[in-house]
């Protein structure tokens, strides 16, 4: 009964027949208490008002009716199911009648009301309020009840008088409605205790009460209506008037019912939400100004697409990437050697030999990093083995061992974040790609701007992103021959392996040649700079082969690109290895020399040593010019100059590139077509495209460079960092000044995951390298922060022991045991295989997920067809049905309604509404508009905007999801009403 | 409101009194709103202005120049906006949206840099996508679900003043 009961007052508001029916039964017995209150109490004038009030309005039919059912234990409430449905259809039109009256009927009268009331409010309110606090609770909400009714009367009323709006308004109407379901759950549940409540009182109180919350309720009623205005589609004059009106009621009625007294408070509290909501839009625009290149990358984007941009924000990402570990780097290790170490000069390693020092300011030394910029705070040699510097007891070899550890971690870590995160927002807006033109359509622009510039880019954009949706539409729809496509697929492959295997061979045998020549005396610029100079070439030339190569592949181009992104890695990646190889021989060669060296330093400081002593003299020997100190080679450092060459020299080639290549042809291609035979701009050399994929191959590949040589030159970060930022608007100004766009722009997937990943890749390969050297190689004799120690890491055992007590020690030993380590790597591995499951797993669901959806539209969108044709029958169909339905789904849907609603949330909502309006089909107007209300809440999930076409007809089963099955089709709309 | 009223008395200077409390009837015609710089860049000017103009041939008076900042301010509700920009790019106002209008909303979004198959094609292609009900023009409702779904339709479809 509770559930029937509330349901049916859901619905008493769309479906008014059936109150106002009762109205005319009612009123007399409204009008006759009215008296008995009149002439009883004077002081209980109040709610003899609310009663004038309501029963001048046609409202108050409906409200007192639902009171005293109250009252009366609900009585007719069951009965009332049985009457709607006969009556609703031939009343539906003149009840639309009387709603109107009734509204311009209110309007009048409430002015005349108005004056006599607020005189009587006065003696009554003291008197009442102490009654009206105690049942607030209970009165609210049996009261609100019937002001809903009320004010859904109400608005239909509104409604009637523009016609033509009717279709907009109809949802406006929802929307309030939307906004109400809060309260209406509230009534939901405490009905239940208070009808029973409520009959115990006396029947004269109860019902003044009962007035006065009707009464507050209308107060209520009208706020709400003056908070909900601006969203309503109506012409400002009605707004305007309705506002108005609103407003008088509010406030006449406001201070009687003592609501008013939080005004001041609610007024400030309203004013601070709105310059709160001003300062984060203000503080949004800020942060959106302080994003470096913003506007850069945006104009780039507008001109040459989002592929192109996303190689920008890339860069733009590394740079921000690389300022952190600069700062890292230049804050712990570079700063506290210069102000705290050694000078220059105080120690052989900081020193320039004696026999190179004539030559150490040489222009073309120092080009080639030998000289001072060798003997400097740049590279690995210069630091001191020293265990702590300066008075603040700086721990320079551990802090430098931290700060090289730390680089590749605080790397690791934001690539894998950031790829995760833009895994994230793939998935989350990759689902609904349904509509993409039309979005492209309608919402593209962007009604803010007022800038004749901006405005050209965004048309440029909008031109852009058309034509890459275009690609990616014409893509879809191609089918070719499938053999020859595969043919000459595998031909290609084979055609890159090939040359990715002679450039390897190359690079290898060019390293060979250059071993030799560091041997032999006065080579020259050539022999020096071979490796450099083959390296560089391969990275010119090798990608435009490549692309021709991949020609012949025809795939779509965003696919293409990561093809070619591939084989230039594995390009480079071979440059990277075989180079590196080739430094390790180096190493082990100098690491064999050392030994040499090593002794004879040993003998030479000794020789020293004796002949001071032999001397006698107690003073402290003659110190040895620090100059004069033979020392070893040092093969950290020859290291760390040969990524540092190898940094600038890619850097120079790169803008050489760019300068040559781009800019240089396209002043040429400019300005010399006036006077050529062929159209140079169309034909042969044209303007260069922007080659995305080299530039992010080789930003990739310098940064992996960065990587594994910052270790051995703590300043190559810093050389990045400006290189960075150079390139950054060197070449932003290439692409703008020098290049056309793609013939075919095409759309770069959202999240440049892609890039992340190779970013990946290959900071995983530089790791190697560098941890071999830590961890296997004997650091030099004789330079840099662990000279003196076997290996790298002993810095941390010997911090670890002298530094901290010694449970640490014994607790890292333990630690440290292989046989801790191997079962925690089996359970690194077997979590990883896990959530690799679970990913896979949840991957899988999404897809079938998304296939389910686009089945029900399909279908959806064919039963709507299918019901655009047959749709004037179906309507008298329905409504002969929807009875049967009706009695059918209410109790089901009652329940589920009790249980659901409240984890209900707005997407819900919307979809469910959005499924409303879908439901009534242009073409049944107005009458579909009035068909039976279901007594309902939608409790829809997100997913599923598809309900079941024809009335009665059971929504198919086995639906996922769907937690209401078996709903009949005009019912959506209108639970969506009863809100 | 008061800026609003600035903005819209600085148009028309002699035309628009300072105080409203006469209630005079005073329009503007469309070529001084569309040349406010808020509106000045819109490819849509001229259909904003109609669709907000209560005899829909495109001259304001203050209360539907103050309704069109309302709908456009980002306070307006998602369903109140739908239906104003279903209103601008319906182009011929017969409350559909067809393909002649599809075709001059592309061609104002791209100033017609786009060639005529490449227009027909994306007319289909938006056709295809958002219309429910199979009539080869899309209705309102089936611009409201579909504009209902679009991630940046709010954040696009203000103006702020």
């Amino acid at each position: 009964m509770q559930a029937s009961g509330s349901a049916a007052d859901f619905m008493d508001g769309v479906r008014v027949s059936f109150p106002l029916r009762k109205l005319f039964l009612r009123n007399p017995h409204a009008c006759r208490l009215r008296e008995i209150c009149r002439h009883e109490k004077p002081c209980r004038r109040n709610p003899v008002l609310g009663m004038h009030q309501l029963s001048k309005e046609a409202t108050a039919g409906a409200d007192a009716a639902a009171g005293i059912e109250i009252d009366g234990q609900v009585e007719s409430d069951t009965e009332s199911e049985e009457d709607e449905v006969k009556d609703k259809t031939p009343k539906k039109q003149p009840l639309r009648e009387t709603g109107r009256a009734s509204r311009l009927e209110r309007k009048k009268q409430e002015k005349n009301k108005d004056d006599d009331e607020s005189k009587e409010e006065d003696s009554c309110s003291q008197q009442n309020r102490a009654s009206r606090r105690k049942n607030y609770q209970r009165k609210n909400s049996d009261g609100k009840k019937a002001g809903e009714e009320g004010s859904r009367q109400r608005e239909r009323g509104k409604k009637a008088p523009t016609k033509e709006q009717k279709e907009s308004e109809n949802k406006a109407r929802k929307t309030n409605k939307k906004g109400k379901e809060g309260e209406n759950k509230q009534k939901t549940g405490r009905k239940n205790s208070t009808s029973s409540a409520s009959s115990n009182s006396s029947d004269e109180e109860s019902l003044s009460e009962e007035e006065l919350a009707m009464l507050m309720e209308q107060v209520e009623q009208k706020k709400k209506l003056i908070s909900t205005m601006r969203n309503k589609p109506w012409r400002m004059v009605k707004k305007l008037s309705v506002l108005r009106e609103a407003q008088a009621f509010v406030e006449k009625f406001e201070g009687a019912l003592g609501k008013g007294k939080g005004k001041k408070l609610y007024a400030y509290k309203m004013m601070m939400a709105k310059k709160w909501v001003k300062f984060k839009r203000d503080f949004d625009n800020f942060k959106t100004q302080c994003i470096p290149w913003e506007m850069k990358i945006k104009e780039v984007e507008s001109h040459f697409g989002s592929s192109v941009a996303s190689y920008f924000i890339f860069l733009r990402w590394m740079y921000g990437v690389n300022l952190v570990l600069f700062g890292l780097i230049f804050g712990l290790v570079i700063i506290p050697e210069v102000l705290m170490g050694m000078p220059y000069g105080s120690m052989p390693r900081k020193t320039v030999p004696r026999a190179e020092q004539a030559r150490a300011m040489d222009f073309s030394v120092l080009w080639d990093f030998e000289g001072y910029i060798k003997y400097s705070a740049l590279f690995y040699g210069y630091y001191n083995n020293q265990r702590t510097i300066g008075w603040l007891k700086y721990r320079l070899p551990m802090a430098y061992f931290m700060v090289g550890i730390s680089v590749f971690g605080y790397s690791l870590m934001v690539v894998i974040r950031s790829m995760a995160r833009n895994a994230n927002e793939s998935t989350a807006d990759g689902d609904d790609d349904n509509f993409i033109f039309s979005w492209k359509m309608f919402t593209s622009w962007d009604y803010l701007i007022g800038n004749p510039e901006t405005a050209d880019n965004k048309f440029a954009s909008i031109t852009t992103s058309f034509k890459e949706s275009i690609v990616d539409e014409q893509e879809s729809n191609k089918d070719e021959n499938i053999h020859l496509r595969r043919f000459l697929r595998v031909l290609a492959n084979v055609l890159i392996i090939c040359c990715l295997c002679g450039s390897g061979y190359l690079i290898y045998f060019v390293v060979k040649r250059s071993q030799t020549f560091s041997k032999m005396q006065n080579v020259g610029w050539y022999e020096r700079n071979e490796v450099e100079i083959v390296m560089s070439l391969l990275g010119m030339f090798c990608p435009p082969l490549f692309e021709t190569i991949a020609a012949l592949e025809n795939y779509h181009p965003r696919i293409g690109l990561k093809w070619q992104l591939g084989r230039i890695f594995a390009l480079f990646l071979g440059n990277l290895y075989t180079f590196l190889l080739a430094l390790m021989d180096d190493v082990n060669e100098k690491l064999a020399e050392e030994d040499v060296v090593k002794n004879i330093t040993h003998w030479t400081l000794l020789g020293h040593h004796n002949s001071s002593v032999g001397n006698g003299s107690t003073a402290t020997p003659p110190p040895l010019d620090p100059a004069d100190v033979p020392r070893g080679p040092c093969w950290e450092t020859t290291v760390g100059i040969e990524f540092v060459r190898l940094t600038v020299s890619d850097i120079l080639v790169t803008y050489i590139t760019i300068l040559v290549g781009d800019f240089i042809r396209a002043c040429f291609v400019r300005f010399v077509n006036y006077c050529w035979c062929w159209d140079l701009e169309a034909g042969f050399p044209s303007y260069a495209e922007f080659d995305i994929s080299g530039n992010v191959l080789g930003l990739v590949f310098n940064q992996g460079m960065i990587w594994m040589g910052t270790f051995y030159a703590p300043g190559l970060m810093g050389i990045n960092v400006l290189r960075l930022l150079t390139s950054m608007y060197f070449q932003c100004w290439a692409v703008m000044s020098s290049n056309v766009p793609h013939e075919r722009v095409f759309k770069a997937s959202k999240s440049n995951n892609f890039y992340m990943g190779l970013l990946l890749l290959i900071l995983f390969l530089s790791l190697l390298p560098v941890a071999y050297t830590i961890m296997s190689l004997p650091p030099s004799f004789d330079c840099g922060p662990f000279s003196g120690k076997k290996r790298m890491y002993e810095v941390i055992q010997e911090t670890i022991e002298l530094d901290f007590p010694l449970f640490v020690a014994k607790i890292f030993s333990y630690v440290a045991n292989p046989g801790l380590i191997i079962p925690a790597i089996l359970l690194m591995v077997l979590a990883i295989y896990y959530l690799n499951a679970v990913a896979e797993a949840y991957q899988r669901a999404n897809a079938e997920l998304k296939k389910k959806m686009q089945m029900q539209r399909k279908e959806e969108k064919n039963k709507r067809s299918n019901k655009a044709s047959t749709n004037p029958m179906l309507q008298d169909l329905e409504d002969l049905l929807t009875p049967s339905t009706k009695s059918e789904s209410h109790s089901k849907q009652a329940e589920d309604n009790k249980i659901e609603s409240p984890s209900r949330t707005s997407p819900v909502a919307k979809q469910g509404k959005a499924a409303a309006l879908d439901g009534s089909p242009m073409t049944d107007g107005r009458g579909a508009a009035f068909t039976p209300p279901p007594h309902v809440f939608v409790t829809q999930p997100p997913t599923l905007g598809v309900w079941a076409p024809y009335p009665g007809h059971p929504r198919p089963r086995g639906h996922p999801l769907g937690p209401v099955p078996g709903r009949g089709r005009g019912q959506p709309r209108y639970s969506h009403a009863a809100r | 409101v008061y800026r609003l009223h600035g903005r819209y008395h600085e148009m028309a200077p002699n035309v628009v009194p300072m105080d409203y409390t006469k209630d005079p009837d005073v329009k503007l015609p469309m070529q001084l709103i569309i040349n406010m710089p808020e509106l000045k860049e819109n490819p849509f000017k001229e259909r904003i202005v109609e669709s907000f103009s209560e005899g829909g041939e495109g001259s304001l008076s203050f209360n539907d120049f103050v309704d069109m900042f309302s709908v456009l301010s980002e306070m307006a509700p998602r369903e109140l906006k739908a239906i104003y920009a279903f209103k601008i790019y319906d182009f011929n106002t017969d409350n559909f949206i067809c393909k002649s209008d599809l075709e001059k909303t592309l061609n104002k979004l791209t100033r017609e840099e786009l060639t005529a198959e490449e227009i027909t094609l994306v007319c289909e292609k938006v056709i295809e996508e958002a219309d429910m009900d199979g009539d080869g023009k899309l209705g309102f409702a089936d611009f409201e679900n579909m504009i209902s779904k679009a991630p940046d339709f709010l954040s696009t479809f203000h103006i702020r003043i």
